[in-house]
């Protein structure tokens, strides 16, 4: 492997690595708070995707416009999931709520499938984005580099919501517990809505920087990246942001890494990542960052 | 589209009817997915197939009746359908399926009972193997995996190969094997084979490493959801190879979702596409009697074999002189040089049918048909 080739493959892993991140941080923050693991992340992520091309494409909307719509919509479709599919369970033990967002899951699926169809739908891009930038041998595109930029960013932006404002207090009451919070005044409904609100925005954030990457919409494009989000967040210690961010990229790395090494086993890299998650289950079920959790009695 | 099938079931059931008092009418029996993953080209066969018995309503001074039923692009349900043609519709002849596996589900089903199946665009060797009854108009994935290589090798001069597969297709796997098999056997050389799995969306680590041994020509038996963005990103990673496929890329979408990065890109099918310029008479009589019954609809190779379907049953019959399934099997056997709208067509001893290969090429955004080339096995 001559160092062009090797220098390509490390800005492919970057680029799969940080997408994988900014997918894994919405998925993170929701478990975060609520100890819940929202399966229907994936379709918020492929809505959002949807919802930006159908602005640019029905409404005509300029591209900046159609994202910021498409991830508002996007979000307050994650509030009234929430208020319909998991509010009524919220003192339901925890399984319930879990079960119940696989249920959200493949409703809104299935609902894609019947009225989106089935059959792959092309992606209009911006033209900055299609034509690749070369320097001798290696071609890097814009998004290699306004991806991981834009998951650096995202991740400063949750901690500090997290950290450093009153809702923040209020979620971070929320998660360590919950009934104490209800006495103590926080508006636990409320914050949890504005919880999902903000993951069903990163999720809608991430399904656009997808399709900008993969330019195809299906419905049931969020499975695949769905999932593997969800191994980078538990790599990295699910509940914590900077180790959903360290654990994307270490996926994508890995991902990448195997094909460019280990040509042969390139139809096993799927396995190779979920080999990673029951590894990681087995030895470190806290992973890199994550902290541990007190069982409460 | 409901009320469409609500209406083909209506129609169905008054003609099983009035079938009862008649003696004198040939039945067959049409399953196809209608519904489902599949249903896009399921409803373009039967289409093909209503089309060509408006048009070709008698055989033998007999009337000739359609019995259709929907498999859902399930295996289970099309072994029902094949099950339902025959004991209650009792079918002297079947019409199915687009997809091999729906194929092979109904055609056990067939085989058993003696009743002549008739495959529409099921690729897969397996599904006449070592049966009697069961027969297709389509040829095989061995037999358009090595017409790619032979297109690529001895048309356009190319030596070096590389191939991407998808490790969880039958179909993919099988024409990989056949391309690099008569690819090699031809004097050219696969440098490189690496694998996918359906559903995958990001393709740049294969094929930066496809990249690096420079072949000349990249082969991606891959089904339409994967081959479009695969090439958007060879594309972007500066690939300058030529690529091709085989016919599960036949989409009239292709252009829209690879835009730019599919031109030049070339992939087998069946011998008939409405571009076609030196089509025989029945193509050009299939393509103007579709444009009068279906205006403005697009037409494909699906549609053609299932026209060819039933008129390579009503030919098996005019030549057996009469129409039980048994003669009907027979006769059909042993179709030589049958003109269809997909080409002459020769039913071989495995019971598949013998036919040039077809080639596509999109240019300037349009997909062209380009020819047909004899595959050398």
């Amino acid at each position: 492997m001559n160092s062009a080739t090797f220098i390509q493959h490390m800005l492919n892993s970057l680029t799969l690595g940080s997408l994988y991140a900014l997918v894994a941080i919405g998925y993170t923050m929701v478990y975060g708070i609520l100890r819940l693991i929202n399966f229907a992340h994936s379709e918020m992520f492929m809505l959002g995707a949807y919802f930006v091309f159908w602005g640019i494409t029905l409404a005509n909307l300029p591209w900046p416009v159609a994202m910021v719509i498409a991830i508002v919509v996007t979000a307050t479709l994650g509030v009234v999931v929430d208020q319909v599919a998991y509010r009524p369970l919220r003192d339901a033990p925890r399984i319930s709520a879990l079960i119940s967002s696989i249920g959200v899951s493949f409703f809104l699926q299935n609902v894609a499938i019947v009225f989106f169809q089935a059959i792959p739908r092309e992606v209009y891009r911006p033209q900055w984005l299609e034509n690749p930038i070369i320097m001798g041998g290696v071609r890097v595109l814009p998004l290699t580099l306004f991806v991981p930029l834009l998951s650096l960013a995202l991740m400063l932006g949750l901690i500090w919501i997290v950290y450093r404002t009153k809702a923040g207090l209020g979620m971070r009451a929320i998660s360590k517990d919950i009934e104490t919070s209800y006495l103590m005044g926080v508006p636990v409904n409320r914050i949890i809505a504005l919880t999902f609100g903000i993951g069903s925005a990163l999720a809608a954030a991430s399904g656009i920087m997808w399709a900008l990457r993969y330019p195809q919409l299906q419905p049931i494009m969020g499975t695949i990246p769905g999932f593997k989000a969800f191994i980078a967040a538990v790599f990295g210690g699910i509940g914590s942001i900077q180790g959903a961010v360290i654990g994307g990229l270490a996926l994508g790395f890995i991902e990448i890494m195997t094909v460019a090494f280990f040509p042969d086993l390139a139809g096993y890299r799927d396995a190779f990542a979920f080999v990673l998650l029951i590894a990681v289950l087995m030895f470190k079920p806290t992973g890199l960052l994550g902290e541990r959790l007190e069982d409460k009695v | 589209m409901r009320k469409m099938l609500l209406l083909c079931l209506a129609l169905v059931l008054g003609f099983a009817n009035a079938a009862l008092a008649a003696d004198d009418t040939v039945k067959i029996g049409v399953f196809l997915p209608l519904t489902g993953q599949n249903a896009f080209g399921g409803q373009l066969e039967l289409e093909g197939v209503q089309l060509a018995a408006k048009e070709n309503p008698t055989v033998l001074g007999k009337k000739v009746e359609l019995f259709v039923v929907d498999n859902k692009s399930d295996k289970v349900e099309a072994a029902n359908a094949v099950k339902r043609l025959i004991e209650k519709e009792k079918v002297q002849a079947i019409i199915g399926t687009y997809g091999s596996s729906l194929a092979m589900a109904g055609g056990e089903v067939s085989e058993k009972a003696g009743i002549p199946q008739v495959g529409t665009s099921c690729t897969n060797p397996l599904v006449t193997q070592g049966k009697k009854y069961i027969f297709r108009v389509c040829f095989i994935d061995p037999y358009q995996g090595a017409g790619a290589a032979t297109y690529a090798y001895k048309t356009l001069g190319l030596k070096k190969a590389a191939m991407l597969v998808d490790l969880a297709s039958d179909y993919s796997v099988g024409l990989s094997k056949f391309f690099s098999k008569s690819f090699t056997k031809l004097g050219g050389q696969v440098v490189a084979t690496l694998n996918y799995q359906s559903g995958d969306q990001d393709f740049t680590a294969q094929l930066t490493k496809i990249i690096s041994e420079k072949p000349d020509v990249l082969f991606i038996p891959s089904y339409f959801a994967e081959g479009a963005i695969i090439m958007k990103q060879a594309k972007e990673l500066g690939a300058t190879f030529k690529i091709m496929g085989g016919d599960a890329m036949d989409n009239p979408k292709i252009t829209d979702i690879g835009g730019a990065a599919v031109e030049g890109f070339v992939h087998t099918t069946f011998p008939y596409d409405p571009s076609m310029k030196n089509m025989t008479e029945m193509a050009k009589k299939f393509t103007a009697a579709w444009k009068a019954q279906y205006p403005g609809k697009e037409l494909n190779v699906n549609a053609a074999l299932g026209y060819d379907a039933y008129m390579i049953i009503l030919d098996a019959i005019t030549r057996a002189g009469k129409a039980d399934p048994e003669s009907i099997a027979k006769a059909l056997a042993a179709t030589k040089g049958f003109q269809g709208v997909t080409g002459a067509t020769t039913i071989n001893e495995t019971h598949d049918a013998e036919k040039p290969v077809g080639l596509v090429v999109i240019k300037d955004g349009k997909k062209i048909y380009e020819g047909e080339i004899t595959p050398e096995l």
